[in-house]
């Protein structure tokens, strides 16, 4: 070295970096990008998934088209900017008016901001409908049965159509228990029926006295449901179109609505800050504790909410005694050298696997091979299978299996992270090699356990691709818990919010008026995901304090 | 079990024992006996060639520099380095007449008569109360009051039972160091082993319970027999009968605690004792 150079020079740069310094900036800046992103995410979906719910203001719109002037009733949803090729952009709004059957089957429009002058009217009223969605429009009159047409201007207009209104959604909900109930038996009775004539047949044990029997009741059951209940059912649907309600829409036109199809009506623009926020609590409330309607794009999503719940639980259940045998047997008993080492990596490859091979693992060995053993065995005969098809059952099972690595690779780490003298003491005390495990190792090893599980939920609940070949439905007809004994019912196909959000957003014939329905949902799911593992969470902390480390 | 006098595993023995070796008292029978025993850790030899024999119902005390392998001896007698990988031996250990590498002894039922408090203190995260029954449960006693008494007495015995008294559920975790090692050293004694092997066992407590600990060893050796690794050349001198020096993996000189620290045979144990090395 020919000059020493300044030491002072020298050691402030150095100082700063063994101190670490820019390596801390690069970590923090690191943990920002990411939090900033998934923060941003989070946001999108919060913000237009409780945005739904919200009860806007109903705005009249008069638009200038080429001189003539049109007007719309409806909510504006939002403004953006259009860009055609070859042209400058154009400020565009797009509002909701409701009234498919009006608007070809449309329930929103565009215009051109420029092109539009607005007012907002005092007596619009938004109608809730069981089909073709909302209507809006200015109330005319109430055609009741029997009576005088009851004016919109009448005192007694209000009441009397919220009273109407319960009235009809009192008969909708006892016609949906009759055909659910009385009718449904029936015709379970008589499937029952034939499908033990089947099996009689499959097995070629005929009983000529008791298939006349079973004749003879499944006549009896005809004559039963063509003589009364069809005619009970026929009347009380009729009843449903007695009253009627009279709007005039935007355009002048009046429009007639059965009170059968109305489920609720309100006035948006007479409603105070509090009446929104009461309605929009109502909104949330009926959107997950609801049955969809129309495809999917109204009504709630209380059986996506159950089939995912019930799913994943399920899930849970198969994939932790499985993942922490494998993990006990790999890290305590197995012999540890090469062969060992690869099962150990092909474990942790397995989770790169795409989970739609999984799907169709389960397809062909859950559902086509178990299943349909099941079915040949127990249910012989029987034209459709029970077993031997997409089931909440298979799902779970493929999902447990498409995330049992993170359970295997969780349960390993804390096992093999219990201290050695922990179980030296242990074996000290004459405890076998079990003994240390069931009574040591494994208790101390719960949170690591637990870990595992929070990491398996939060990517088996949110999974669609497999679910969509072993067992999800678009719309079942039964919840997998509840109904009759045994009230969980392994065989049925369910519904999933995932793919909910994939049917509603992508699959259904109206996309703009389903991409609410997707941000909601995709709320709905992230709380969900969220509270099993808060609750998953809160065990943990409940255990690792018990397990904590004393002081020394 | 068969009696056997120190006599018998003489003559059974074909390795000459070259110290100044048996229990020297006579009538006292010899009861963990090493013969030649070299041990491994891998392609470390890290004992070489020991040969001792520890009398029934009396202490012995394993003194000598850091890593010199009093622990591993130790850890030895009840097989506790079993489960360290790659380790292997030579000779022979033989605890009241029988090997304790016979093919048909189970290791657990040879550990449930050798207990051990180790170097390094281990409670479970348990309760103190189960912490101090494992032994017990494990071994298949669930008598409540069978426990309940074991737990008092063994408590007591290591002088712990007025501090840990009120708090027999709270978890063992959240005892300071030294109780911690007090609680190892109750549920040591709580199975009632013949042997006890203890491994520095009063390195993290204070005075007091240090001379309580010395206290316990002195009546246990009634019923038991105590092997004891110390550092503390006091501690040997009052607690222990015979002494052991070990210096590299090598014993230097085995005799009665008096004849070492008042007139041992060799040079290296003067030099340790009176602190000119280790
Ligand atoms: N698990 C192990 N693997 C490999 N070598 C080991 C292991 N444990 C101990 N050793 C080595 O064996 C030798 C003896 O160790 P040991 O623990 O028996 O010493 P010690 O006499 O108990 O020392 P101290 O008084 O410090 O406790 C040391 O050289 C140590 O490095
Ligand atoms: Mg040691």
């Amino acid at each position: 070295m020919a000059a020493s150079p300044d030491p002072k020079a020298l050691t402030i740069p150095t100082r700063r970096y063994v101190a670490g310094e820019p390596m801390v900036w690069l970590t923090a800046m690191g943990l920002t990008l990411s939090l900033t992103l998934v923060f941003f995410l989070l946001c999108v979906v919060v913000w237009n998934g409780l945005g739904v719910f919200w009860p806007s203001r109903v705005v009249e719109f008069s638009v200038d088209q080429g001189g003539k002037r049109e007007v719309f009733l409806g909510i504006e949803i939002k403004r953006q900017l259009k860009r055609a090729p070859g042209k400058a952009g154009v400020n565009e709004i797009q509002i909701f008016t409701g009234n498919k059957e009006n608007y070809n089957g449309q329930a929103f429009q565009y215009f051109d901001v420029s092109s539009i002058t607005t007012r907002t009217p005092e007596g619009v009223m938004l109608v809730e409908r069981m089909e073709r969605g909302h209507a809006i429009g200015q109330p005319v009159e109430l055609r009741i049965k029997g009576e005088a047409p009851l004016k919109a201007d009448d005192a007694k207009f209000d009441s009397r159509l919220a009273q109407l209104i319960s009235e009809v959604g009192h008969r909708r909900e006892e016609i949906k228990s009759f055909e659910k109930g009385v009718i449904g038996r029936g015709a379970q009775e008589m499937k029952e029926l034939e499908d033990e004539k089947r099996a009689m047949a499959a097995t070629k044990r005929l009983d000529p006295a008791r298939i006349k029997q079973i004749d003879e009741k499944i006549a009896e059951l005809n004559k039963d449901f063509t003589d009364n209940l069809d005619p009970k059912r026929k009347a009380l649907r009729a009843q449903q179109d007695d009253h009627q309600l009279v709007l005039k829409i935007a355009s002048g036109e009046e429009k007639v609505i059965s009170l059968g199809v109305v489920i609720d009506t309100v006035y948006p623009n007479k409603l105070s800050v509090i009446g929104q926020f009461g309605r929009f609590l109502r909104n949330a409330f009926l959107f997950v504790w609801e049955d969809p309607r129309e495809a999917n794009t109204e009504g709630g999503i209380f059986p996506a909410i159950v089939g995912t719940f019930v799913m994943t639980i399920l899930m849970s259940v198969a994939v932790v005694p499985f993942g922490v045998l494998a993990a006990i047997y790999l890290r305590e008993y197995a012999k540890q050298g090469l062969f060992v080492r690869i099962v150990r990596i092909s474990v942790n490859n397995l989770a790169g696997v795409p989970s739609i091979v999984f799907g169709v693992f389960g397809l062909g060995f859950f559902v086509y091979i178990v299943g349909g053993s099941i079915d040949s065995f127990f249910y012989p005969g029987r034209p459709d299978p029970v077993f031997g098809t997409g089931a909440v059952l298979w799902a779970s099972l493929t999902l447990a299996l498409m995330t049992v690595p993170v359970v295997i690779v969780a349960t390993e780490e804390s096992i093999a992270s219990v201290p050695r003298g922990m179980r030296e003491g242990s074996l000290a005390c004459g405890a076998s090699k079990w003994q240390t495990i069931q009574r040591i190792v494994l208790p101390a090893s719960i949170p690591g356990i637990l870990t595992g599980l929070i990491l398996a939920m939060a990517r088996g609940a949110g999974e669609v691709a497999p679910l969509m070949l072993v067992g999800v439905v678009k719309l079942a007809p039964a919840l997998p818990v509840g109904g009759d004994f045994p009230f969980l019912h392994l065989d049925y196909k369910f519904m999933h919010l995932g793919f909910h959000i994939y049917d509603v957003g992508f699959q259904s014939p109206d996309s703009e008026a389903a991409k609410p329905m997707v941000f909601a949902t995709t709320l709905v799911l992230i709380l969900l995901v969220l509270a099993l593992n808060l609750s998953a969470i809160m065990i943990r902390e409940r255990l690792r304090r018990k397990y904590a480390t004393g002081a020394f | 079990m068969p009696a056997m006098t120190a006599n018998d595993i003489k003559t059974s023995a074909p390795s000459v024992v070259s110290h100044a070796a048996g229990s020297g008292a006579p009538g006292v029978p010899d009861y963990i006996s090493c013969r030649n025993y070299s041990f491994y850790y891998g392609p470390n030899k890290v004992l070489h060639e020991i040969s001792l024999d520890i009398p029934e119902r009396q202490v012995t005390a394993f003194i000598g520099p850091s890593g010199c392998g009093k622990s591993t001896l130790l850890r030895n007698f009840n097989r506790m380095n079993d489960l360290i990988d790659g380790v292997h031996h030579d000779g022979d250990i033989i605890v009241s007449g029988r090997t304790i590498y016979d093919p048909h002894l189970e290791v657990t039922s040879l550990r449930k008569r050798i207990g051990m408090v180790f170097q390094k203190s281990n409670p479970f995260p348990k309760s103190i109360y189960e912490n101090i029954v494992y032994g017990l449960r494990v071994a298949g006693v669930n008598d409540k009051r069978v426990l309940d008494q074991c737990v008092e007495e063994a408590l007591r015995g290591a002088a712990l039972w007025d501090e840990a008294k009120d708090r027999l559920s709270a978890s063992a975790l959240g005892l300071s160091g030294g109780q911690q090692q007090r609680l190892c050293i109750a549920r040591a004694i709580a199975v009632q082993p013949e042997i006890l092997l203890m491994d520095e066992p009063c390195s993290a407590l204070d005075p007091i319970a240090t001379s309580k600990v010395e206290e316990l060893i002195l009546e246990l050796k009634k019923s038991f027999t105590v092997v004891i690794v110390t550092h503390n050349m006091q501690q040997a001198a009052r607690v222990s009968d015979r002494t052991a020096l070990f210096y590299l993996g090598r014993l230097v000189e085995y005799d009665t605690t008096l004849k070492i620290f008042t007139n041992p045979s060799q040079k290296q144990t003067e030099d340790y004792i009176t602190g000119r090395f280790g």
